[in-house]
Formats: structure tokens, sequence, C-alpha cells
């Protein structure tokens, strides 16, 4: 009750970026015609397909299908990589992000992204909570305390650290590191949060904990999750989207794709019969 | 799925067809017992009414059987997609066949009291209706093995004709009780024979809506056409 508590205020403290849309979920990312190559290799085929506002839009298939690709254009990270390049339009919040003028930095604000390892950097919790904000905003101590406990708090971790804030981050558990590095990620206050396989090195019960969290933090966040876990895109997401040889396959709401998929391809490969 | 490639983990498959067998046993069951009952109605035979009878709890048994085998299967294999719908067609169907089993052991019983008590019907008619039922049924559960989506809605739309029969039936016997007050008893159990056939037909016609939605992932209309107007009939004495 405390935390829930605590999450009401720290809300109204920090109200939600974006004004809920009258007419239902509209889309935050939306990607037309979208291609990717890594040098010479054809990795994404003319993808078309929206990540509608506030909703969890899963992305599943085969390794090597282009899932993980997608996630790593909607925030640039390929542009580190030469020979790779991206056409097409990606568009969020009236921009289209791939167009080479994009700000990259401004963009890593608005697209946050954890992977599936915790990556918690050396510093204490406190630090690594707030390593992104200080990059992009000035604010006073208070208000980065008041950000902190905030973004701890929507990932779920607040109880667990607050009486050890300034210790390492590195001696929390895999999954206490998983919800420090959402936390570090949603206290930018992005628009788009992406998540790479966030749960695959984590136990059940972390992997539950991070589960509940995703669905708390859809009602202010765009989230597109890589998964290799059916059952977790089932209970996960609202849409589901299926990948195979670099082409969306289908893209549905969840209780269609796992009940009844429209694509053969799809129905095979959700029900193991694939190969 | 004959056309789908197989599942990789391959105890996975032969859990899913030993559901498949399963059903297909206990549909060999009710078919047989619905055969049986109107065997023994026609052929005023009651040594085979009796064995309907001690033959339905053959069929409960079964029942259970592919509940706590799909009900397993839920559990340990979280099936999706056709797989899914496929087990909940199991679930599903056996309590319509069941219940398929239980009409029929009613009419067993309901047959030994007619061939005591009557001796000059006709039941050309009932006999009529129990083999279209009765080739209906087989059809049906013949689907739920061939996955037949076709098939499944000439199932489905063959009800009409069963609801026809009955109608028939239905004021025949009427006619029966109003010519001579001693043929109530017979034709009362008759009447409920005829309609313990034509609730065969329905369960039919719900396992060929199952089988449908476990083919095609789609469901049947809601509306499905029938016949049956015997509940607003009203025989008219001055006519």
């Amino acid at each position: 009750m405390e935390i829930a508590s605590q999450r009401m205020s720290t809300q109204a403290a920090f109200p939600a970026p974006f004004a809920q849309s009258a007419a239902g979920p509209v889309p935050r990312v939306s990607i037309r015609n979208l291609n990717f190559y890594y040098g010479t290799t054809h990795a994404l085929k003319n993808v078309s397909i929206d990540f509608p506002d506030r909703q969890t839009t899963a992305m599943i298939g085969p390794s090597g299908c282009g899932k993980s690709t997608l996630l790593r254009i909607l925030n640039r990270m390929y542009d580190l990589y030469p020979g790779q390049r991206a056409e097409g339009e990606v568009m969020i919040g009236g921009q289209n992000i791939i167009d080479p003028g994009m700000n990259l930095n401004l963009l890593r604000r608005r697209v946050g992204m954890v992977f599936q390892k915790p990556t918690p950097f050396p510093k204490s919790i406190y630090e690594n909570v707030i390593f992104g904000v200080r990059l992009h905003e000035k604010l006073s101590k208070a208000e980065l305390d008041e950000r902190v406990e905030w973004a701890l708090t929507r990932s779920a971790l607040w109880g667990e650290v607050k009486d050890r804030l300034h210790s390492s981050a590195l001696g929390l558990s895999g999954g206490q590191q998983q919800r420090l590095c959402i936390a570090r990620s949603i206290a930018v206050r992005p628009e788009v949060l992406l998540l790479d396989e966030p749960t695959s090195a984590l136990d059940p019960i972390s992997t539950l904990k991070i589960e509940e969290l995703v669905d708390e933090l859809k009602q202010d966040f765009t989230i597109v999750i890589v998964t290799h876990n059916m059952q977790q895109a089932g209970r996960c997401a609202d849409q589901v989207a299926f990948f195979y040889l670099g082409e969306l396959v289908e893209a549905g709401p969840s209780s269609q794709i796992f009940t009844a998929p429209r694509e053969r391809k799809t129905q095979e490969y959700i029900t193991g019969r694939f190969g | 799925m004959p056309s789908e490639p197989k599942h990789i983990v391959t105890s996975f498959e032969a859990d899913l067809k030993k559901l498949h067998d399963m059903i297909a046993t206990m549909g060999g069951l009710v078919e047989r017992a619905v055969a049986d009952a109107t065997t023994a109605l026609l052929t005023r035979n009651p040594d085979l009414a009796t064995r309907v009878i001690e033959a339905d709890p053959a069929i409960n048994t079964e029942q259970h059987n592919v509940e706590q085998f799909a009900v397993r299967l839920l559990a340990l294999r979280q099936p999706v997609a056709d797989d899914l719908r496929h087990v909940i067609q199991a679930l599903k169907v056996v309590t319509d066949l069941e219940r398929i089993g239980d009409y029929a052991a009613n009419i067993a019983k309901r047959s030994i009291v007619v061939n005591q008590v009557a001796s000059g019907f006709a039941l050309s008619g009932l006999g009529q209706m129990a083999l279209l039922v009765q080739q209906n049924l087989k059809s049906c559960i013949d689907t739920v093995g061939e996955l037949s989506a076709d098939k499944a809605i000439a199932v489905w739309r063959a009800d009409q004709m069963v609801d026809d029969l009955y109608n028939t039936i239905f004021r025949e016997l009427i006619t029966y009780m109003m010519e001579d007050a001693r043929n109530i008893t017979a034709c009362t159990h008759l009447l409920f024979i005829a309609k313990n056939l034509e609730r065969i037909g329905d369960h039919t016609t719900n396992i060929a809506e199952l089988t449908y939605y476990a083919i095609t992932g789609e469901n049947l209309p809601d509306f499905r056409p029938k016949s049956d107007n015997t509940s607003t009939y009203v025989h008219n004495v001055d006519a």
C-alpha cells in the first residue's frame, strides 16, 4: 500500500509525457517500407508496421529473422557500425528517425532500450538511475532525488533499494539489476521503451516481476519487446508481430495470433512445427 | 493435422494423436449406443436395450479420461493456435458425446416400456428419423478425424431434415393419443424417444460447430437452419 500511494503521488508530480488520445490507441511509431542492410545482406525486407501508443508490441520469430535488427533501428544503434544502412520511413512523433539529420542524442532520450543481460554501470544505484537525466536536463538536487524515486518506484524497485541508494548497483541480484536498467531507461522519460529479450537471463520469479512491470509501464510508455518466449509474448503484449527471414509475416492482437493466426507460417512457428 | 508438418517435439505430436484417438474411441462407443438403442426399439429387443443401458457408464468413463488428458496437455504443453483449438474442441466434444450417450440410454429404457404396453404402432417414422440421426452422427465423428471443414458444414446443415421428421412424428403421435386414450402411455414414451433423437441431432451439430472452429479458427454463424416447431404447436380439436 505504501508503494502504491507513492506511485500515485509521483505520477502526479511527473504526469505522463503525452496526452491520451480520445480515439483509442494511435500509432506512436509508424514504420513504412523499411529495408535494412548489413553490407550486402538484406536483413529487413519492406517492413510496414505500427506500434500503438501505450501498448506493448512483442516481436517474435526464429533467430536471424530481423526482429532485433528492427529494434536496433528504432534508436539508430546501427549507426555505431559501418556498412549498415536503413531505407524507408520510421516515424516517431512526426519525424522520420532514420533521416541522416536526426539528432541521435535526442532520439535516444526519446527511445530507451534495455538489453538481454542487465548492464548496470559500476556506480551507485542512484548514479545509475540519474546518469541519462544529467546528460539531458539541468535539475536541482531535490529534483534529481525526486526523479530517482519516481523511476525506481515505476520500475518496482524503490521498496527494495530505497535504504541503499548509494551502494553499488553491482551488488543487486540479476532481476534487480534488470529493473534498475529499466529505471535508468525511463528516468529520462522516453516515449518508447525497447526491451531486447529482457528476461532471458532471469529466473522465473524475476521474469514475472519484469512482466508485471511491462504491464504497469505501458500506461505511460509505448513498449516494444523482443522475446523468444511465446508464452511471455502472449502474457505481455497487446500486439504480436511475427518475423521470418527479414519479412513481417503477420501482426495482430496477441489473442488472435495465439488462437487463430492467419498465416500458416505463423501457426507452424508458434506451435513448434518449424523446420 | 495430416497436411501440416509434424511438431519438433515428437512426444507432443504423440499426445495430440492420442487425444484424437481417444475421441474417436468415445465417438465409436456413442455411435454404437445410438444404433443399438434404435435397433432395440424397432426390433422390440429388451436384452439389447439393457445392454445399451449397462454400457453407458463406460462412455462416462471415457469422457473423464479425455478431460483429464486434455487438462494435462494444457498444463504441460501450453498449446497455441490450432493445437489449442483442438484441445478445447476435445474438451467440449466429449460433453456432447456423453450427453448423446445419455439420450441413447434413455431411448433404450423407454423402448422396454413401449414394448410392454404397445404392439400396434407403426414405428417407421421413428426408424427413418433414427437412421438420419445416426448417419449425421457418423459423418460428424468422421469429420472430427478427417478435419474437413466442408463436411462439418454439411452435417451442421443436415439437422434441418431431422427437425422436419420430428415435426411429423410429433403430430402423428398426438393424433394417436386423441384417437384412443389407451395409447397415451406408449405415445408419450415414443414422443420422448423422438425428442431424444432430435436432441442427439442438436448435439451432433454442436460437434460439427466445434470441429469447424478447431479446423478454421472461425465460428459458424449463431443462426443455424432449424425447423423444429413443436414448441409452439397446438392441435386443433375442432378441425
